[in-house]
């Protein structure tokens, strides 16, 4: 018997150069004769720009260049904005790579120094003068959008910049008319800063002579950046390469095209020498996007038997300055279509309103409209529960769609591939063992201690996505993936894919979808990723779409391959194809098993095609483009355990339970560390992490002295639990997880938090859930008369 | 990230260093406080001096009292089992500082010099009457803990004097503690407690109490070590004490956005209580 390698948990192949730091990344990456940029950004979140003085600068040693937006003039168009979500009345104001005669958030980029030394590049851009006119700045996305707030751009009338409506808003009215409860919440999704491991880099080389631009950044999806680079430089698209070398975490932060590839590619056009820019961490707090910000007003409907009727939102989504490339999709595709969640609830309908403000621009973040959506849903059936007095847990089970496995349409329009929403939660609340939790809780309580519970029934959709739905919501691009399985004459394995991922230990998960297909050893195959003259085209990592749709493609060009071995050894050991039976990387013939071909004897024997049979091409390689025919929909059961301190306001995580459905599991320990990091950074949403501005739009988070960034000791040892639905429609039948942790986890802690407060009478804090915030809201629901 | 340009240079001597120190120079330590803001360019010396190959800088000797060399580390302070008896407080404050790293590098002269209000060694050193040794080109001076903390970031410390240690009197009679509520984002501290009490029988004959990081310097709590002296360290003499510390320190709070004055000076009262108890337990 030989050990399966799909579904074993073996160690990530990339972690070795990874932990001994020899893993090469764009900054690593050094260029004779570069020059190294540094970007004078505007300390105002909205001012005029009466003057640059830039003289001082271009005097001292060893600077080249600086440059301001009348010097690039046409030489860069703006960005784009790269979801034009439609019937929307949607606004793309200009979003210059450096601001034009106003800026419109802190951080935005007013001039750019090239020197020979990153030191003398950053002494000179302090010494660049630029003379503002302050203008009134707004930062919350609710009063940006009210009447009287500063205008941000001139073209977008009020801020805002699209007003999105999913479902019908009179027969949602008619629905919560009639209900006999209806609970309502005011939720804010304060602003996330993704923080990503490594900043953001950009390194460009232009050869003059093929005129041919070669930019090095770091990129979830070189393919797209090669796209944009190419629309704002005007160079071809076969004249640009991107390369996203080793790429340190991005969690949708490095899907976007920034206005710092722009400038590095067009001045080391304008040059003729390469030039770099690698980001502080203080810039990538604030230039780099932020995720979430949201004000969301918000109500469920529902009968007094706990039957969920419907759901129901206002939400203001904050877009900051400029839209950045993928902005409008994620507050309302991504977002609203997930408001059924894992329930029979028939009535949805949301008004996203995008809203222009002098905040850093927003985009996807991990989970990206998801974890937006959930939350408010979960928030609001914990609502209901306490309304109706029935048990939340209780309540959820009431209202799950029962088993299906192939298709079942909801009220927002989706078809949901395939679940088992009662099995995932029964068995979480079984490790959990939440009745007993109940008793421990009331007994608790008797001593005068908070122990509180929150559980979190969720489903997504991910593996984005087909491409007709794309192009329906008005994605600019396609969602198909395309891979090459390439075998060497010796055996060896290359996949080209044109995905790019940047942490997630794909390199060992499609290597083992290869090898479970066509019985190379895993360590024979090599995951080629990051370079667009490499490998196929590819819309990129993100949406927890890489296992899902580039392993398709792979599974698919795999199985061409095995076709093409069989015949070819059937040929070569002169027996019928229908004789021939494959098992563990070798062919042979039905009742003579000494017969046989190894797929590395096969591979020779096509590379040399000395004896091919009539009609075979030579080679051993085939291509997928594989294009899904639906999302992936995983999901699963959440389950937190808390306990607050009164005297102080502290939250201690005491037990986390996470039962997920991502279908078959390809490798079960990085199945883990993509819930374990999912869960950290959802948890850190509900307990410490916010960007917090102050009124006149500085960031007064600026560095992780204030940002909370969770840390290991804030967790307890999480307690995984899985069940297995495979998707119906792919052909190893996995969903994707990359991003099931961070959804399903903050309603799930904040939950448990509000259930411990119960007894205190505290019915609401906004996130996170800082100790000083849960003191003040004890302290002011006592004064208002405490619990019951 | 990118600091602006500055010199360098090692002193072997403290003449040396104070030799070498011109007006815009800056004494350079563990570099756990300074190198940061030259990095974020909110501070630009023009010179740094290294003091870290003084050997007469380094070291902790116990004579009667604690002296401690100001290049002393963090870590060493923790580990030191003369600290641990004759400020057991200390010790704790100290190894109580950042992680590991931070420990093995920051240093208690640069850790007071720095003088950030949330740091956990000067809160001990202001419970304990701690003096504060200083070095300068025209000779040198003694100044006690409280008054060498002036204010946020602000201590008595002249231009180019140099801290050259730290006394401490024997306080292995008392029950001497440090705790600590450290901000979630930095680990500094959103409220530091020191408690050094001095036990006759059940009687609790001298309370010394300072409370840092709710504050722009440590302060010395002179209203909650009234109510606690002289009493059984009863309830009522500790709530006594909860509700005083926090008139004590009214007119030096501090906070952040997170992390506000009011709040924190109500986690003072509830740290004093934890620090009492710990201190008796
Ligand atoms: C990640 C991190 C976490 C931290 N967490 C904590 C914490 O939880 N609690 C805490 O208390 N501290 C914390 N610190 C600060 C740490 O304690 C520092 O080491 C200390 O504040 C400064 O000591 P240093 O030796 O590094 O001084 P340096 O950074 O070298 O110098 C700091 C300042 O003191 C001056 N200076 C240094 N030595 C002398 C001297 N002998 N005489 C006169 N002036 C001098 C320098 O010129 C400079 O202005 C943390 C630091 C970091 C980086």
């Amino acid at each position: 018997m030989t050990t399966r390698i799909f579904g074993s948990g073996i160690k990530r192949r990339e972690d070795p150069r990874l932990i001994t730091g020899e893993a090469r990344y764009t900054d690593d990456i050094k260029l004779p004769g570069v020059l190294h940029m540094a970007v004078v950004r505007s300390p105002y979140a909205h001012a005029n720009i009466v003057s640059i003085d830039s003289s001082a600068a271009e005097a001292m040693d060893g600077v080249v260049a600086v440059y301001t937006s009348e010097d690039i003039g046409d030489g860069l168009a703006g960005l784009p904005t790269a979801w034009l979500i439609p019937d929307s009345d949607l606004k793309t104001p200009e979003h210059p790579a450096l601001a034009k005669g106003k800026v419109r958030y802190v951080g935005d980029g007013v001039a750019i120094v090239l020197a020979d030394d990153r030191y003398r590049a950053q002494d000179a851009a302090d010494a660049v003068v630029v003379e503002y006119e302050e203008l009134p700045a707004v930062i919350d996305p609710e009063e940006a959008a009210g009447g009287g707030a500063p205008l941000i751009h001139d073209d977008v009338e009020g801020n805002i910049a699209f007003r999105w409506v999913m479902g019908d808003r009179e027969a949602s009215d008619a629905v919560f008319d009639a209900a006999d409860v209806v609970v309502s919440e005011r939720i804010l999704q304060q602003r996330l800063l993704p923080t990503a491991m490594e900043p953001r880099a950009a390194m460009a080389q232009f050869n003059g002579a093929t005129q041919e631009l070669t930019l090095w950044c770091t990129s979830q999806n070189p393919h797209i950046h090669r796209f944009i680079i190419s629309a704002v430089t005007g160079l071809n698209e076969n004249k640009v390469r991107v390369i996203a070398p080793e790429v340190g975490g991005g969690f949708g932060s490095k899907i976007p095209c920034y206005p710092d590839e722009a400038l590095v590619s067009w001045a080391a056009i304008k040059l003729g020498v390469p030039v770099k820019w690698t980001e502080t961490r203080s810039e990538n707090y604030l230039i780099t996007i932020h995720g979430r910000d949201h004000v969301q007003h918000v109500e469920m409907a529902a009968s007094n038997d706990g039957k969920l009727l419907g759901v129901r939102a206002t939400v203001y989504a904050g877009m900051g300055g400029y839209l950045s490339t993928a902005a409008p999709g994620i507050p309302t595709i991504l977002h609203g279509l997930l408001y059924v969640g894992p329930y029979t609830m028939d009535s949805v309908f949301c008004e996203s309103i995008g809203v222009m403000t002098n905040g850093t621009p927003t985009d996807a973040y991990r989970g990206a409209g998801r974890p937006e959506a959930t939350f408010l849903l979960e928030r609001m059936v914990d609502n209901v529960a306490r309304e109706i007095g029935m048990d939340p847990a209780e309540l959820r089970r009431k209202n799950l769609i029962p088993a299906f496995e192939d298709g079942y349409e909801v009220a927002t329009t989706l078809i949901y591939d395939s679940g088992d929403y009662p099995t995932a939660f029964e068995k979480a609340l079984g490790m959990a063992g939440y009745d007993d939790f109940r008793q421990a809780q009331a007994d608790a309580l008797a001593e005068g201690r908070y122990l509180g519970i929150g559980v979190t029934a969720y489903t997504e959709m991910c593996g984005l996505g087909p491409s007709q739905v794309a192009g329906a919501v008005g994605f600019q691009g396609g969602l198909w993936e395309s891979a090459t399985v390439r075998v060497t004459p010796t055996g060896k394995v290359q996949a080209l894919i044109g995905a790019s991922p940047h942490g997630q230990g794909s390199e060992t998960t499609l290597a083992q979808i290869i090898s479970e297909e066509l019985g190379f050893p895993v360590e024979d195959i090599e995951v080629v990723h990051g370079d667009t003259t490499e490998t196929p085209m590819g819309w990129g990592t993100y949406g927890s779409r890489t296992t899902p749709v580039t392993g398709a493609a792979l599974a698919h060009a795999s199985r061409k391959l095995k076709e093409k071995a069989r015949v070819l050894a059937a040929h070569l050991m002169e027996a019928n194809v229908d004789d021939i039976e494959y098992a563990d990387g070798s062919f042979s013939v039905k009742g003579s098993p000494d017969q046989a071909q190894s797929i590395q004897d096969v591979a020779l024997m096509a590379h040399l095609a000395w004896n091919m049979p009539e009609g075979m091409d030579p080679g051993f390689e085939e291509s997928q483009f594989y294009d899904p025919p639906n999302f992936v929909y995983p999901f699963g059961t959440h389950i937190a355990i808390v306990e607050v301190d009164a005297d102080t306001g502290e939250i201690e995580l005491q037990r986390y339970i996470a039962v997920d459905d991502c279908g078959p599991q390809i490798n079960p320990e990085i199945v883990a560390g993509q819930i374990h990091g999912g869960v950290v950074q959802g948890v850190a949403q509900a307990l410490c992490e916010g960007a917090i501005y102050s009124d006149d739009g500085q960031l007064l988070t600026g560095s992780m002295m204030d940002y909370c960034m969770p840390k290991a000791d804030m967790f307890p040892n999480f307690e995984l639990g899985e069940t297995v639905t495979p998707s119906p429609h792919h052909p190893v039948g996995v969903k994707g997880v990359g991003e099931t942790g961070t959804i399903a986890s903050t309603p799930t802690v904040y939950n448990a938090v509000l259930d411990a407060l119960t007894p205190l009478g505290v019915k609401q804090i906004d996130m996170p859930l800082t100790s000083a915030k849960v003191w003040g809201a004890i302290q002011q629901a006592s004064a208002n008369g405490g619990g019951h | 990230m990118w600091p602006n340009k500055f010199e360098y240079a090692r002193a072997g001597s403290v003449d040396e260093a104070l030799g070498l120190i011109g007006d815009e120079g800056k004494f350079l330590a563990g570099g756990h406080s300074l190198l940061p803001v030259m990095k974020l360019r909110l501070a630009a010396p023009e010179q740094l001096v290294d003091i870290g190959g003084i050997d007469s800088l380094r070291g902790i000797s116990a004579n009667g009292g604690l002296t401690i060399g100001a290049t002393t580390t963090h870590a060493e302070i923790a580990d030191s089992a003369d600290v641990q008896a004759m400020c057991a407080g200390l010790a704790s404050a100290c190894g109580q500082v950042g992680d590991q790293a931070v420990r093995n590098f920051g240093t208690i002269g640069g850790n007071i010099a720095h003088a950030d209000p949330a740091s956990d060694p000067p809160t001990v050193l202001v419970a304990c009457g701690a003096t504060i040794n200083i070095q300068g080109a025209g000779g040198s001076r003694s100044v006690g803990a409280e008054d060498f903390f002036i204010d946020l970031f602000e201590t008595d410390l002249e231009d180019g004097e140099l801290i050259t240690s730290v006394s401490l009197p024997n306080c292995s009679d008392c029950q001497c503690v440090y705790v600590k509520f450290p901000h979630p984002a930095s680990r500094y501290a959103i409220v530091g407690v020191a408690v050094c009490l001095k036990m006759d029988g059940a009687t609790c004959a001298q309370a010394d109490i300072a409370v840092g990081g709710a504050t722009v310097k440590a302060v010395k709590c002179a209203g909650a070590e009234a109510a606690l002296a002289g009493t059984t360290l009863d309830d009522a003499a500790i709530n006594a004490a909860a509700e005083a510390v926090k008139a004590d320190i009214a007119d030096w709070l501090a906070g952040d956005i997170a992390y506000p004055e009011s709040y924190r000076q109500q986690m003072a009262g509830v740290f004093l209580r934890r620090a009492i108890g710990a201190a008796t337990g």
